[in-house]
């Protein structure tokens, strides 16, 4: 279903630059060429009856509503499938169609529930308007034949139902799942009157391969396939276009409301991200915002075995402030720090920087993209001269050799991974290079890599110096581009030491487990295949040599051109929502907003002249480093937005240990997440939908978030770090984020033409922005690189100290699934539940029968960290030797069992390699077990808090 | 600050370093990381560790924090 009071034009937009003019009901209209009659009709504000039609979709041309009559033209044709022509004459309305759609309109009543009135969809229904537009009064056939009406209610998706009795089979929900989703889960079964659509083989839509995306609920026209949220609470009466605040596709949603309650959640066809798609998180996964959960009273205690204690927000900042301050007198001003996140605002973000660089007067700021994408930041800038990525999502459908490196699209980013598989369905090459059988390698109906890199964890450089190697000694590169372009001297050098035999993928089969013909081929392909994009995602920054392989990555696309225009690229797939602009804003400790360093005098001072205030030189701590501090005694304050370090870092019992060892503790949230058991301050946090802001995406689109509700606890977080600040005795007076955003755009480069005004006007901007590219920068390092010229770097492979033993035999390697979201504190609150309610231990069959392990067996998994306890998941994704697991549940305990190995430029964990003992248990261990108490004694302080008025 | 994953942490920065061929671009290259990544509490436990005759970092490593101290 359509949100409301929007347009649908029932054919999709033709891109030709040739434009056509036509009649229609006598007025002149000119279209694209390669539009519809239909979509020509809608732009010329004629409205032409339909059912099986919408803009999202091809034509298909079953219901026969949209004949209409063309002059010199025989019989009547369905305006949806017939395209417009120079000079066509058409009628949309006349005595002759208005009869044949009242006869076709008759038919599909017949065979349909006549309760409109108390149907879900009413008000909000295509078949409804067309039969009113049609002026069907009376059916002839009345309604005792055969039909469909006691058909069976499918409800077994926790967030839509399919009610078969509505159904008038015109196919949308198919071909929404085929074309725009690219499961393909959904089918017409039978002929003729028994034409029905079956979910899989006519099973339940939970038991068949739906993914629950939405967009059979988007595409019906009818109630048949109906959020259950509308069913419950009616049709929405306003809505809100906002952003969602998941993965890092940033897709826009508009937030259909009642009042202040959230109805729906209905993906943008506007969206510039999304174009109007979505997946099970964004589209429907929105109920923790209001879970019984949610603590919306600030409070404090002393200690952390103390139960909490309710304050208002002038005591708990206060109280917060006081600490902080104190431990600073005593313990020097370097002695505290903070934590922004990705999954808050860029100017919130913003806030806590300026927060701790100028109130607290260090550079202790650090952001969770340290423990995801912080080698890109560094690897990008190095090569690029900018840490961000290098193109739109729509770029991918220019391209003709896909490479996916360390990467899960379908499962990580499927809104993205929707739109590369119907690339790849269209005919473009892929390879793919991970130690799983992903999706895309053979599970995607219609798709299939050409090649499967399928390496061994930690092997990453290796690799990817060996396809360099390919590309080097077989003269494939593209040398006219990277003299033009790059380096000459680094270009020389490193063809040099790609060169070398000892990089050639027969030196390193054994070693990365990839055969040296396939490393071979792929190389070719990519550098000779046409457009060559790579996409990556933490497979390749969380390794000991995660910066090496960005590096890597970058060394591939300039040697062989593949930077600076459409369909090319190199494209870091950002795990969470702002990860991009966690980064952009400043949140990294050597850096000033726009990756500029802090010792550079030129910068600071412009900050400081904007701030009025000394601002240090120095690089603050890193988040692991802070850990570090802790222990050691020298850092004793930490301030933490919307983050969950307690579950999301490696090595857990360290990052226990160190919260142990804090004196003050606060913790801004939305929940009394894993990090809030050691708080000593917690600050109620603003869900998405209750504040303004912008997220920037894995595309560097800065998108509005706007509010649609009222905070919770009573103030949108920014405003909640701005009291702190003014607490500590550093002045902020922001009234509205717009204002945060100025400031922004007046201390960056690449921001300075960015405002709310330009975002609301153009929907979204893609940064740089400035007086140079005033609309913003979809391609980056068009004409030349921001460094100015590329520079390639020498990637000698370096094995990770994490290696296999005796004692040790298999790796573990972590990732995450489709229908949870990270540390899970979101979804866990979430139906989602429904589709993975705990972390499995995926291992291959032939690892299972050697331990003598079944599925659904109890695992230990112990690591020279720590131990562990999951259930088992035999499968053959898997390769022998290679375990797996996802992150999502905080009892799971998987960051019991990574290491602190860390990539050497910045620090980011190395998640991907663990060596572990696996075998068959009776019990959980005994961190779980401890952990398991703490937890519960924790959840019994805040249950038994005491009140704000005792 | 833990001296010993300090070390580590050199290392590894020595590791990528080492292949570059000119050793005192190497040794550059490894001074300029520390100095633009690390926090001072940090690069000072380093140069301690050197100057009290510390022997296990790799040459290019400690012959970069002894630039540091300087």
């Amino acid at each position: 279903m359509s949100a409301n009071n929007e347009i649908d034009y029932g054919t999709p937009a033709s891109s030709s630059a040739n434009q056509v003019t036509l009649e229609i009901d006598g007025h002149k209209v000119t279209v694209n060429a390669g539009s519809s009659v239909m979509r020509a009709a809608a732009e010329a504000g004629i409205s032409i009856p339909k059912l099986c039609a919408t803009d999202s979709l091809d034509p298909f041309g079953s219901c026969r509503m949209c004949l209409v009559q063309i002059e010199g033209a025989r019989g009547y044709p369905a305006s949806c499938t017939t395209p417009v022509a120079e000079g066509m004459k058409v009628c949309t309305q006349n005595d002759k169609l208005a009869s044949i759609r009242r006869g076709i309109a008759e038919l599909y009543i017949s065979d349909h529930p006549l309760d409109c009135l108390t149907c879900a969809a009413n008000g909000d229904c295509e078949l409804q308007d067309t039969v009113g537009q049609v002026g069907l009064r009376e059916v002839r056939y009345g309604f005792e034949g055969e039909n469909h009406l006691d058909s069976e209610k499918d409800t077994s998706n926790p967030y839509f139902s399919f009610d078969p009795a509505k159904c008038i089979v015109c196919s949308r929900c198919v071909r929404a799942c085929e074309e725009v989703q690219g499961t393909f889960a959904l089918t017409i079964d039978g002929r003729g009157f028994d034409s029905k659509v079956s979910p899989g083989q006519n099973q339940p839509f939970m038991e068949s391969e739906c993914v629950s995306c939405g967009a059979c609920v988007q595409a019906c026209p009818t109630a048949t396939l109906m959020e259950k949220a509308v069913i419950d609470n009616g049709v929405p009466e306003h809505s809100t276009i906002t952003t969602c605040a998941y993965c890092g596709v940033g897709c826009s949603f508009k937030a259909e409301m009642k009042g202040e309650q959230l109805v729906r959640m209905v993906p943008d066809k506007n969206g510039q991200a999304n174009h109007g798609h979505s997946c099970v998180k964004g589209r429907f996964a929105f109920g923790y915002a209001t879970h019984k959960d949610r603590i919306t009273t600030p409070m404090v205690r002393e200690k952390i075995s103390d139960p909490w204690r309710e304050v208002s927000w002038e005591e708990a900042i206060g109280f917060a402030a006081n600490k902080l301050k104190g431990i600073q007198a005593k313990y020097g001003k370097d002695s505290i720090g903070g934590i922004t996140s990705s999954r808050c605002t860029n100017e919130e973000t913003y806030l806590v920087q300026k927060l701790i660089r100028a109130g607290f007067g260090n550079n202790n700021v650090d952001t969770c993209a340290r423990v995801c994408h912080s080698p890109t930041g560094y690897g990008l800038k190095s090569t690029f001269g900018e840490s961000s990525g290098t193109q739109t999502f729509d770029s991918v459908m220019q391209s003709d050799v896909i490479m996916v490196i360390g990467a899960n699209p379908t499962d990580g980013h499927p809104v993205f991974g929707s739109m590369m598989k119907r690339r790849l369905r269209q005919g473009a090459k892929l390879i793919v290079v991970d130690p799983r059988s992903i999706d895309l390698v053979s599970n995607s109906p219609h798709v299939k890599a050409d090649y499967h890199l399928k390496l061994r964890p930690g092997t990453n450089v290796a690799v990817v110096t060996a396809l360099a190697h390919v590309i080097v000694t077989e003269g494939l590169a593209d040398e006219k581009f990277a003299l033009e372009r790059c380096d000459v001297e680094s270009f020389g050098k490193w063809k040099t030491f790609v060169a070398l035999p000892e990089h050639s993928p027969e030196a390193v089969a054994e070693l990365t487990g990839v055969p040296a013909e396939t490393m071979r081929a792929a190389a070719r392909l990519y550098a000779t295949g046409g457009n060559g994009a790579i996409y990556y995602g933490l497979g390749v920054t969380e390794h000991s040599q995660g910066s090496t392989t960005v590096i890597g990555i970058a060394n591939l696309a300039m040697a062989t051109g593949n930077i600076g225009r459409d369909g090319v690229g190199v494209n870091p797939l950002r795990g969470q929502n702002n990860v991009q602009g966690s980064c952009d804003m400043g949140s990294f400790p050597h850096e000033f907003v726009g990756y500029r360093h802090v010792s550079d005098s030129q910068t600071r001072m412009q900050f400081e002249s904007a701030w009025g205030v000394t601002l240090s030189s120095e690089p603050g701590l890193r988040i692991p480093n802070m850990f570090g501090a802790a222990i050691d005694g020298s850092f004793k304050g930490l301030y933490v937005q919307g983050e969950d370090i307690a579950q999301s870092d490696p090595d857990i019992t360290h990052v226990h240990h160190a919260l142990r060892e804090l004196e003050c503790l606060v913790v801004q949230d939305i929940f009394l997440n894993e990090t809030a058991k050691f708080a000593h301050v917690f600050l109620p946090g603003s869900s998405f939908l209750e504040k303004n802001g912008t997220f920037t995406n894995a595309e560097r689109r800065i998108s509005p978030v706007r509010k649609v509700m009222t905070p919770l606890g009573g103030k949108e977080d920014w405003e909640v770090t701005q009291d702190l600040s003014n607490a500590l005795g550093y002045p902020m007076n922001y009234s509205h984020p717009s204002e945060i955003m100025d400031e922004i755009a007046a201390l960056t480069p690449q921001f300075a033409g960015v405002s709310y005004e330009k975002i609301d006007e153009m929907g979204s901007i893609q940064w740089p922005c400035n007086d140079e590219t005033p609309d913003g920068t979809p391609i980056m390092h068009a004409d030349h690189f921001v460094r100015g010229k590329g520079r390639f770097m020498l990637t000698e492979y370096v094995a990770t100290e994490e290696r296999t033993s005796s004692k040790y035999p298999l790796i573990l390697t972590t990732g995450r699934i489709l229908s949870q979201y990270n540390v899970g504190a979101q979804t866990r609150r979430t139906e989602n539940v429904a589709w993975h309610e705990e972390d499995r231990l995926e291992l291959h069959p032939h690892d299972a029968e050697v331990l003598g392990i079944s599925d659904g067996d109890w695992c230990g998994v112990k690591s020279r960290s720590g131990e562990t306890v999951l259930r088992a998941l035999i499968t053959d994704r898997m390769q022998p030797g290679v375990v797996y697991t996802t992150f999502h549940f905080p009892h799971s305990g998987a960051n019991v069992i990574t290491t602190d190995n860390s990539d050497w430029a910045t620090n980011c964990p190395e998640y991907k390699v663990t060596a572990v003992h696996v075998a068959k248990v009776a019990q959980p261990s005994a961190w779980q077990q401890e952990y398991q108490d703490f937890s519960d004694n924790q959840l019994s302080l805040l249950e038994n808090r005491i009140a704000v008025n005792e | 600050m833990d001296t010993h994953n300090l070390i580590k942490m050199a290392n590894n920065i020595g590791a990528f370093f080492k292949s570059e061929p000119d050793r005192e671009l190497a040794i550059k290259g490894v001074e300029q990381h520390i100095r633009n990544f690390w926090e001072p509490r940090m690069r000072k436990a380093i140069v301690e560790y050197v100057q009290q005759g510390g022997t296990e970092l790799m040459d290019i490593v400690s012959e970069a924090v002894l630039h540091i101290a300087k």
